[in-house]
């Protein structure tokens, strides 16, 4: 089971190495993590994406919980949300190739946001499967189009409605 | 009118503020405008170790056996990964200290500098929590905020980071000692809920089997006398764990003991069979468990604990209670009270009835395999290290303070000296360290000069502390060493002896061990060896004797090498799964 674990922490030196030593010291993995100061600026929002049972998930809410610095935790998957990821890859493209980068780019609502003669930057964002997604489609383009480098920030998220995470 | 005060003497008079007694501590480099700071007041004593595991120790001695939290003062670097040991042991078994480190100037962290460490780094995951002085000026509300977290929900060791800049004497700033502390982000439970409450009470009263697991989070909490009351109220037995052990009296007829590994057949064999575990303040160890899988598979759980995520984090339980062990206890007895008076007549008497059942099986496995109290010496036999604890338990008539180390003598300690009182019984239960009997005897001694505080320990784990015999002559500590003598790392020889064909890999040193009578004696001590069964009454005798009543006195008991500690769980097994000697096993595999 996945889970997207939204932290609300105290904006304060060590609060991070905290957090993932916690990770590594109980043999807990994390798939990715963001991290960035809130509207308030005592406030540090972190988001990160684990997976295991129920169990493991719920073990891991508690200890993240029991951290001094951790304000609030919640679980965004256990209820609606809305989750977001940003990814730049840079595609060599040549040939044909060059436009089928552009439509697969168009096809997931990505925006080129950098060019030269052989290569495009792509920007995209949505829920990681789609990022995914479009890794894999650009991927098989064959010999023309060949990825040469990948970011991605790692996942963001909210619940929907009226559902807030508070301090 | 506000005081200027330096970075260091904030510090010192932060502690004072908070009502601290004793630093214990060691100097060095990073940390001497700190030590410059305690030479110029009186209110603090600082205790000077001999090394700075000792240090950690004591002041965790000195937490258990009082209820106060500890504190320590090391220099920075070496003085600091010293420390590391002792704060682990405390973490594991949650016992409230404030350790104070020297670091390196503010300019110089990170450049490798000098005797630099990183203390909040390396510390970070046997720590409550920690906090490095950013500027001189927070030093106060760091003070504050350390104790407040060391000491309140569940207790913990707090690292305070001190770059030696924040404390020079050259710069003032106004000292104020804040009242009260609020973070947001840590507001431990206290309270439990009525409702789990209600439920408990419910499924107490419906049980035929119930047993009470006890742990160190009801001493913590200092809920013995709620606890008493709620378990006579129920008339169900009692079984403690190793850190739980004096919570309820030892000697009462409701206790089965101390359960879990080396725990006693009767309370093992209840665990198994029980229908309703009551566990207050403990947390499932896998030294009380055994195979989780198969942990009392008839039973209800009741769980509470204060730290919500030592509940289902083992076994799940089915009633959960978050909060302080003396608010939930009494309002389950408070609770007990009101549905016992609605219950038919008809319901208490078949629920009494229950009981006596239970009861007759209790006594029934208390009768066939109970430990034996009853040891006497025998004439030119080896003296059994079981009798050893018996006659210190005679001796001190019940009501010494006991510290002991990691090994065979500390599980006879636990089964052959009965606790009646919460705090008397110090023991490293979570991390298991060697070393830790002595220095922690000396803090219980600090924290309380007048009592009677013995440490029971072995050669092996005595040695690794030993050095502060030297700390016990300055400081005039009296405290009685009972030396189980069994010249080997007995425990590793036990499992080797069970598991390993009896082949004794680097478990044994008995050609290269010290004459422990002159070694005490170099140190200013006095010492006796006994290794003569019909004269260890009289050897234990003279060393809590009026004679030696101020003096450090080492007893050398040379014990039968050959013993081992029984019962002793199966590996994998239940809890019924026991070897109970060397030649008998009970449960399934029997
Ligand atoms: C610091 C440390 N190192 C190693 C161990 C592993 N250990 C557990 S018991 C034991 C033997 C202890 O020997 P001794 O103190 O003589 O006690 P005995 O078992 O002989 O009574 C050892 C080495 C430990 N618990 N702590
Ligand atoms: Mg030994």
């Amino acid at each position: 089971m996945r889970a997207i674990l939204a932290v609300l922490l105290e904006n304060e030196a060590g609060a991070l190495s905290r957090v993932v030593g916690l990770f590594a010291q109980r043999n807990y993995n994390i798939e990715t993590l963001t991290v960035a100061p809130t509207e308030d600026h005592t406030l540090s929002r972190l988001t990160l994406t684990t997976s295991g049972d129920q169990d493991r998930i719920t073990q891991i809410i508690k200890h993240l919980d029991r951290l001094v610095e951790v304000v609030s935790v919640i679980n965004l998957c256990a209820e609606e949300h809305v989750e977001r990821e940003l990814l730049l890859v840079k595609v060599r493209a040549v040939g044909d190739a060059r436009q089928e980068v552009k439509r697969s780019a168009d096809v997931f609502r990505g925006q080129i946001v950098d060019v030269t003669s052989d290569t495009y930057t792509v920007q995209l964002v949505g829920p990681s499967q789609k990022l995914d997604a479009f890794i894999s489609a650009i991927g098989d383009n064959g010999e023309e189009a060949t990825i040469l480098e990948v970011v991605r920030s790692g996942v963001s998220g909210m619940g929907r409605g009226n559902r807030v995470l508070s301090a | 009118m506000t005081e200027m005060l330096s970075g260091g003497d904030m510090l010192i008079r932060s502690l004072q503020d908070e009502g601290v007694e004793y630093i214990f501590g060691y100097p060095g480099g990073s940390a001497l405008h700190i030590y410059d700071a305690i030479f110029r007041q009186q209110k603090i004593e600082h205790i000077l170790v001999r090394h700075e595991q000792a240090a950690t120790h004591m002041a965790d001695g000195y937490a258990r056996s009082i209820g106060k939290p500890g504190v320590v003062l090391v220099t920075s670097g070496p003085g600091a990964t010293n420390a590391i040991t002792g704060i682990a042991t405390a973490y594991m078994d949650s016992i409230p200290m404030v350790v104070i480190a020297g670091q390196v100037p503010r300019d110089l962290i990170g450049t490798d500098a000098f005797q630099e460490t990183d203390m909040v780094g390396i510390s970070r995951p046997v720590v409550k929590h920690s906090f490095m002085v950013r500027d001189a000026s927070e030093i106060p509300g760091i003070v504050k905020k350390a104790f407040h977290i060391a000491t309140t929900g569940r207790p913990g060791p707090v690292v305070i980071d001190v770059p030696k800049d924040t404390t020079d004497p050259a710069e003032t700033f106004e000292y104020n000692y804040p009242d009260s502390v609020n973070l947001r982000s840590y507001r431990p439970a206290y309270e439990g809920d009525m409702g789990q409450v209600k439920a408990a009470v419910a499924a107490i009263l419906e049980a035929k089997r119930p047993v009470f697991y006890v742990g160190g989070g009801v001493i913590q909490a200092d809920a013995k006398d709620s606890l008493r009351a709620l378990v006579r109220a129920v008339g169900a037995p009692v079984a403690s764990t190793l850190m739980g052990l004096g919570a309820y009296p030892g000697t009462d007829e409701l206790s089965l003991g101390m359960l879990g590994m080396h725990g006693t057949y009767e309370a093992n064999m209840a665990m198994d069979d029980t229908d309703l575990v009551i566990a207050l303040g403990a947390r499932f160890d896998d030294r009380v468990t055994n195979n989780p899988d198969k942990f009392s598979p008839k039973a209800k759980i009741i769980h509470m604990d204060i730290d919500p995520a030592s509940i289902d984090k083992i076994v799940d339980s089915h009633i959960a209670l978050v909060g302080d062990a003396q608010w939930v206890i009494e309002a389950i007895w408070a609770e007990y009270q009101s549905q016992v008076k609605a219950r038919s007549v008809q319901q208490s008497e078949s629920q009494a009835q229950y009981l006596a059942d239970w009861w007759q099986q209790l006594n029934g496995w208390r009768k066939d395999h109970g430990l034996n109290h009853g040891l006497k010496p025998e004439q030119g036999k080896a003296i059994l290290p079981q009798l050893a604890v018996q006659t210190l338990y005679r001796v001190t008539k019940g009501e010494a303070f006991v510290s002991s180390d990691v090994g065979q003598h500390q599980m006879f300690a636990a089964q052959y000296y009965h606790f009646d009182e919460p705090r008397r019984w110090i023991n490293s239960g979570g991390l298991g360290t060697m070393g830790f009997g002595l220095p922690a005897a000396m803090g219980v001694q600090m924290g309380s000069p007048q009592a009677v505080v013995a440490c029971v320990t072995g050669e092996g784990s005595f040695m690794m502390n030993m050095q502060e015999l030297s700390t016990c002559l300055q400081y005039g500590l009296p405290i009685k060493i009972i030396n189980l003598n069994n010249q080997a790392l007995g425990m590793v020889k036990q499992w080797q002896d069970m598991q390993y064909g009896g082949r004794h890999s680097q478990s044994s040193y008995s050609d290269s061990l010290p004459d422990f009578k002159t070694l005490v004696e170099a140190f200013g001590h006095v010492g006796v060896k006994v290794s003569d069964a019909t004269e260890l009454d009289a050897a234990m005798e003279w060393a809590f004797s009026e004679e030696n009543k101020k003096r450090l006195v080492f007893v050398d008991v040379w014990v039968d090498p050959h013993e081992h500690v029984y019962p002793m769980a199966i590996k994998g097994g239940a809890m019924r799964d026991m070897i109970l000697s060397k030649t008998q096993t009970s449960g399934s595999s029997s």
